[in-house]
């Protein structure tokens, strides 16, 4: 019912919510570089973020309220800060990253099993599928345990920041998921 | 304002409500930042969960929330954990695409948290920033790299380039662009050339262990045509004030460490001196009164500049001016002379401190007859300055009794004029030591100053003064000619004062019963008064009234107690228990006290009076000075009480080294009078040094 009533008062000038986004995941994954292409449709040169990024991003005039936090070992323990009134996570994965798949599997068990993030939905993005070797979204999803998952929404899209592609795809899965 | 520090942090919790409400974020911003400022403790867990907190708020784009969140990050940038979480936020707001307001802010957060591990990450900003066009972020990132200097100085090192860039070319570019479209630009422009203030700063900061580096920066901005090797190119002028003091104090350390460079750099500062700005020209006549081998020449163009300055009617550029000339008058008093007529027109300024400094100046440079003028304009307003300033002013006129004896009446008449006002316990101490002082040392005057003691008093409300000037009564009383005066005055106290002074009182009174000079009848009513008092309600006054009593009753019990004031020579005694001490085999012995010297009374209070004249001149100039300097002065004073000690040592020291000699040893150790500090016979080079100490040998 609350959805329904956020997506009315969307159509009004006031009033609407901004929806809050984490874009997490570990170093190097492409969180920082979703994130800009997400608000400034184009690539930007980045630097490992020490802390975090925020931005508000609109997209099929909703607000996104979107919150980019490094994904260094130093800076992970932080994240758990900033999960409050969280309503989705985007979790990304870079698909090349074979070794350390397991780590990445591990921080988002950790991550999902927070009181904080009970109610929030899951997007993972099996991102740099421009490069050789990128493994499929179902080997993506099957490593990090996804199919186990319960009492979640959750979904897993194939991306590539750098090309722009399926990140539209799973922003429309956010939308119709939040609603 | 009443704020509760916990109430504070609880409200803290609308930090993390979603919107942000900005101006009731910005309001709790601003009274954590009271707290922090009126100097509450915050613990590190409260501190870090509200940095956290704060955090939050970069998702609000609102200007005046962000600047109040750059301030409070700053503040607690030292108190809480894991600041680093800000850094891609502040280097975000760095960027050139962002506003100036942001910019500067962010910087100076930045360099706050920022560690010196990461500092290579963020230096291509840092440089960039430091040649921008806007004062504001020029300002900002020269201002942040000065203080990581102290952290990271190899990398703020490379930044010396940008810095020049930003001493010269910012000064022309800037101010072109206040006379020409700066308006346009709708940004605040700075008329006061900040940049290169803080340019010259941390310029020097990065050079100053280079001296030709550093005489090359004050001479690229001697403001002359300078021709040579430089090619005939001009150099400017520095556009700031600020910075051209601080040029100034770079010279002076220049000239300071390298004695042959110090004639170019004079012309200099000569030339400074005349500078338009009062400031500059304040700055470089000081440099040029505090160098050290300076010429009465180079003095005299210095001390004109601050002359004319002492009649400025700004207080600020008075109380410089005669600042500088008091430090001046403690070296060169006939270089400040010229400004007696001046100096005198500032004692009844309205600034008292500016008073306060041209009193003690005209002390150092006055001469016999200025002095009357001088005390009058003191009486003049004494009534209405507070008590601070008039111990200074007692401690001015004791000062000039030793100086000029000769003026005892005026002196006393002042001083017991003071005594009769209102004050302090202070005040009224160094009035009556004033007044001690002009009772020991000039012969004619004693009486009078006994009387005005006497009178004192008769009417005194602090204990530890009259208890003090009945122990000078009865020292000096005693020898003068009419001693009964004074021991009416003493016995008066004993029927109206409490137990301490009562007991000063008695104490007194037995020194006039021992007297050589007292005769069977003074005696007799002596001892009346003391068995008087031998029913005394205090313990202490009786039991001096008895020992008094004894004490007088006998010639011989008299001279051996009471008139035999001679003690151990302090200096001497010391040494040789410490060696007594340290020897395992004289523990066996008795310590030997018939082989300390002795020496009387008069001869110790000799070396004190010594050793408080050369520490008071110290004192009296340093104690209006700010801090720093006057804790300079107390260490300067108890050196002096160690020369003066170490004068006693260094006589004990001869004594010993005679007595060494087989041919002196016969006349025993106590025999030398006086001796002079050794003299070279021959240069201190040559091989065989000869030196020579002057002994003179009593019976011999």
């Amino acid at each position: 019912m609350g959805h329904y009533v956020s997506k009315f008062t969307s159509l009004f000038a006031w009033g609407n919510r901004e929806v809050r986004i984490l874009i997490l995941g570990l170093d190097g994954a492409g969180k920082t570089t979703i994130l800009y292409r997400l608000q400034i449709g184009d690539v930007v040169s980045t630097i490992p973020t020490i802390g975090f990024n925020v931005e508000t991003v609109v997209y099929k005039n909703i607000k996104f309220q979107v919150w980019d936090l490094g994904g260094q070992t130093s800076i992970r323990p932080y994240w758990r800060c900033y999960y409050a009134n969280t309503d989705a996570v985007i979790y990304v994965v870079d698909s090349c990253d074979r070794d350390r798949i397991g780590t990445s599997r591990d921080e988002l068990a950790s991550m999902l099993e927070e009181e904080e993030l009970k109610e929030a939905s899951l997007l993972v993005f099996a991102n740099k599928q421009d490069m050789k070797g990128a493994m499929s979204s179902a080997e993506v999803s099957e490593a990090l345990g996804l199919p186990r998952l319960k009492s979640r929404q959750w979904a897993i899209y194939k991306t590539s920041a750098l090309k722009g592609e399926g990140l539209d795809e799973g922003l429309d899965w956010l939308v119709g998921s939040i609603q | 304002m009443n704020l509760d520090h916990s109430v504070v942090l609880q409200e803290a919790r609308v930090f993390n409500e979603t919107p942000i409400r900005p101006r009731q974020s910005r309001l709790l911003l601003a009274k954590i930042v009271f707290l922090l400022y009126r100097g509450d403790s915050m613990s590190t867990t409260e501190a870090t969960n509200l940095f956290f907190s704060i955090t939050k708020l970069f998702q609000c784009k609102d200007m005046s929330l962000r600047q109040m969140v750059y301030l409070t990050i700053k503040e607690l940038s030292t108190i809480s954990e894991d600041v680093i979480m800000v850094t891609s936020s502040l280097m975000k707001d760095m960027q050139p695409t962002s506003e100036i307001t942001y910019r500067a802010n962010a910087i100076r957060a930045l360099c706050k948290i920022v560690d010196p591990s990461m500092l290579p990450g963020i230096e291509r900003f840092l440089k960039a920033a430091i040649v921008e066009k806007s004062a504001t972020i020029a300002s900002s990132s020269l201002v942040s790299s000065l203080h990581l200097f102290n952290e990271a100085k190899d990398v703020v090192r490379r930044w010396g380039n940008e810095v020049s860039e930003a001493l010269n070319g910012k000064s022309l570019s800037q101010g072109s662009s206040f006379f020409g479209s700066s308006s346009s630009q709708g940004q605040v422009v700075s008329t006061s050339n900040i940049v290169q203030y803080h340019a010259i700063g941390l310029l020097y900061a990065i050079r100053q262990h280079d001296r030709m580096a550093v005489l090359k920066l004050v001479q690229s901005f001697s403001g002359q045509k300078s021709g040579g090797w430089m090619g005939g190119g001009s150099s400017s002028a520095l556009r700031s004030n600020a910075a051209h003091v601080m040029l100034i104090r770079y010279a002076v350390r220049v000239m300071e460490s390298d004695s042959s460079l110090a004639p170019q750099l004079h012309g200099l500062l000569e030339e400074w001196i005349r500078h338009r700005s009062d400031m500059v020209s304040l700055e470089a006549a000081r440099a040029v009164c505090q160098l050290k081998d300076v010429s009465d020449k180079q003095l005299t163009a210095a001390v004109n500049a601050l002359q004319l300055f002492l009649s400025s009617p700004k207080a600020v550029v008075r109380f410089a001016a005669i600042r500088t000339l008091n430090v001046l008058a403690r070296t060169h008093p006939e270089a400040v002379q010229p400004c007696n007529v001046d100096m005198e027109g500032l004692i009844t300024d309205s600034n008292r401190s500016v008073a306060t400094f041209a009193i003690t100046t005209l002390l150092k440079t006055g001469n016999e007859a200025s002095v009357e003028r001088l005390m009058k304009q003191m009486q003049g307003f004494m009534a209405e300055i507070s008590d601070e300033f008039k111990i200074i002013v007692a401690e001015a006129v004791r000062s000039l009794c030793g100086k000029f004896p000769s003026k005892h009446g005026l002196f006393l008449g002042f001083l017991s004029g003071v005594l009769r006002d209102e004050g302090g316990y202070e005040f009224k101490r160094a009035a009556i030591e004033a007044i001690v002082d002009l009772a020991k040392h000039v012969g004619e005057c004693r009486e009078v100053a006994l009387g005005h003691l006497c009178e004192f008093i008769e009417d005194c409300e602090f204990t530890k003064l009259s208890v003090r000037v009945l122990h000078f009564l009865g020292e000096e009383g005693p020898a003068t000619a009419r001693p009964t005066v004074y021991i009416r005055h003493i016995y008066n106290r004993v029927v109206l004062e409490n137990a301490v002074v009562r007991a000063a009182a008695v104490s007194a009174l037995a020194k006039f019963g021992a007297a050589p000079r007292a005769d069977a009848a003074l005696q007799r009513s002596v001892r009346v008064l003391l068995a008087r008092c031998l029913d005394d309600r205090d313990d202490e006054v009786r039991d001096r009234a008895a020992w008094g009593l004894r004490m007088t009753a006998a010639d011989q019990t008299r001279a051996r107690y009471v008139r035999d004031d001679s003690t151990f020579s302090l200096a001497v005694l010391e040494r040789r228990l410490v060696a007594y001490c340290a020897d395992p085999h004289a523990k066996s012995a008795r310590f030997d006290f018939a082989a300390v010297p002795r020496i009387s009374r008069a001869q110790e209070e000799e070396t004190r009076h010594r050793v408080r004249l050369d520490a008071m001149d110290q004192v009296l100039t340093g104690s209006t000075l700010p801090a720093t300097q006057a804790a300079g002065a107390k260490e300067d004073a108890p050196k002096s009480a160690g020369a003066g000690a170490e004068e006693a040592d260094r006589a004990a020291q001869y004594a010993r080294q005679l007595a060494a000699i087989p041919e002196l040893a016969a006349f025993g150790e106590r025999p030398l009078v006086s001796s002079q500090r050794a003299a070279e016979l021959t240069e201190a080079e040559t091989d065989t040094c000869t030196s020579a100490t002057l002994c003179s040998i009593r019976r011999h």
